[in-house]
């Protein structure tokens, strides 16, 4: 019945929403992960600031990529341990839904703080003003496809004991198409090139990735969970 | 009452059972290694000493005997994996899951292959073993695939849900491959206004250049399907060392502890 899915739903999110508040140190690292590798940057190519604004859209957008894979370990991991995955399997309710709820609030919990950051970090670097609501677009486009396949690849690993690496090698050859138009969309602007093409193959990306991804993903819990 | 199978399902189901499919399989590996030395002999004979030498490359052009079969089989065998993971998938078929884990080295080979002849290719073409052009890193992200599908199988413990994992990032990662295969060619153009194609003018191929590359592009069909056996074979007698089939086959055989 679609309304105990929706109460069922409203549950969880509560729950997890409950869990992530009490966690908020922890909502706070990819954001310090993603300020300190564009520190790096200037450290390792030096100070000039023509050669960083060359450079700093597709850094922004690599640094979000990295950024953005930090907190899916655990995205299922703790409800595969204790159980909430078992009780989430036998509640009758379809567990596509369910996870389609966990993904939107790990998008919030993760990419929304980092699509806040990114143009901040593009500013920095010396990115030239007008390329930032590209970025931010393009970002708000992308992310939800990211944290899709994320959420796919993380619950492929669930059951196992280490995912760190692995889930990085998952997730990153899937996530080529999401910065190659992502970062071109942002050149695009930056170079006076119409960057509407590259925006709406991101856009078509995501509604593909949120079309199919809580399927895929809610059977790879299944097979986590078997 | 049960009525009676379709012949076509009953051959499916009998060739799906392991002991069947390791007799089958020893039955038909002789032949596939021979068609795959006839085939690759006489393409190999054909391409690298009797087919004229390229106009505008000389010599160093003949790599492609081997780059360009090599680079089909790579993208063959991950579609292959996706058809095998679908199988294991929906219909459970045990003997898709080993055809699937057996075919992923088999096809990171054969990647392998054609980054390497690639970058040797382009050493004397472009100046340099290695260029960003759209092909080559496409065919890296491939790699990248094979190695996650293989990576994620043996991070389990339990061999079945570690097969069952692969299968199914071996779907969604056929699925992105012509995603991504388009992304990097649109992200080729956008950054580089010209490159030399490694296969330009491939449509007006000449037919002295063409049924060599073909002939070894069915040997190494062959070559996949003898390995693919071979393998399968091997990874069969481990996954089923306990059972009565194996023990009568190979009477040495120490059953293998079972998980606890």
């Amino acid at each position: 019945m679609a309304s105990s899915a929706s109460a069922a739903l409203g549950g969880l999110l509560q729950r997890d929403a409950l869990g992530l508040w009490r966690r908020r140190g922890e909502l706070l690292n990819p954001i310090l992960f993603a300020l300190m590798v564009a520190t790096l940057f200037p450290l390792a190519l030096g100070p000039e600031a023509g050669r960083l604004a060359r450079v700093a859209g597709g850094v922004a957008w690599v640094i979000v990529l990295l950024a953005s894979l930090l907190s899916l370990d655990n995205l299922f991991r703790s409800d595969l341990e204790d159980g909430s995955l078992d009780a989430m399997l036998v509640s009758r309710q379809p567990l596509s839904v369910l996870v389609a709820g966990k993904i939107f609030l790990h998008w919030l919990a993760t990419a929304l703080p980092l699509i806040v950051l990114a143009p901040l970090i593009a500013y920095a670097l010396g990115m030239p003003a007008r390329g930032s609501g590209t970025l931010v677009l393009a970002l708000v486009l992308a992310t939800p496809q990211l944290s899709v396949l994320g959420a796919c690849a993380a619950a492929l690993t669930a059951s196992l004991r280490r995912s760190g690496i692995l889930l990085s090698l998952i997730v990153l050859p899937l996530a080529v198409p999401a910065l190659i138009f992502g970062a071109g969309a942002v050149e695009a602007s930056l170079t006076g090139a119409n960057a509407l093409q590259p925006l709406l193959l991101l856009a078509a990306g995501t509604v593909l990735a949120l079309a199919f991804g809580p399927l895929v993903c809610a059977s790879a819990l299944k097979l986590s969970a078997s | 009452m049960t009525t009676p199978m379709h012949p076509l399902w009953l051959w499916f189901h009998k060739t799906g059972s392991p002991p069947e499919f390791y007799r089958l399989a020893g039955r038909l590996l002789p032949w596939f290694w021979v068609l795959t030395v006839v085939f690759g002999v006489v393409g190999l004979y054909l391409g690298l000493v009797r087919a004229p030498a390229d106009y505008l490359q000389g010599e160093s052009a003949r790599i492609m005997y081997i780059h360009v079969p090599a680079a089909w089989m790579s993208m063959f065998i991950f579609a292959a994996m996706a058809f095998f993971g679908l199988l294991a998938l929906v219909w459970h078929v045990k003997i898709s899951e080993v055809l699937l884990i057996s075919a992923a080295p088999i096809g990171m080979g054969f990647t392998a292959v054609t980054l390497i002849t690639g970058s040797l290719w382009g050493r004397p073409t472009w100046g340099t073993y290695w260029v960003w052009d759209a092909r080559l890193t496409s065919e890296l992200v491939l790699l990248f695939l094979y190695f996650g599908v293989l990576g994620l199988f043996h991070a389990f413990d339990d061999r079945r849900k570690g097969a069952r994992a692969a299968s199914l990032l071996a779907l969604i990662g056929l699925a992105n491959l012509p995603i991504i295969h388009y992304s990097v060619n649109w992200w080729n153009t956008l950054h580089q206004g010209s490159s030399i194609n490694l296969l330009a003018g491939k449509s007006a191929i000449d037919a002295s250049m063409l049924w060599p590359m073909l002939l070894v592009a069915v040997a190494s069909k062959f070559w996949f399907a003898a390995s693919l056996m071979q393998r399968a074979r091997i990874e069969l007698i481990a996954m089923e060392s306990g059972k009565d089939w194996v023990q009568k086959l190979l009477p040495a055989a120490v059953p293998e502890e079972p998980n606890p």
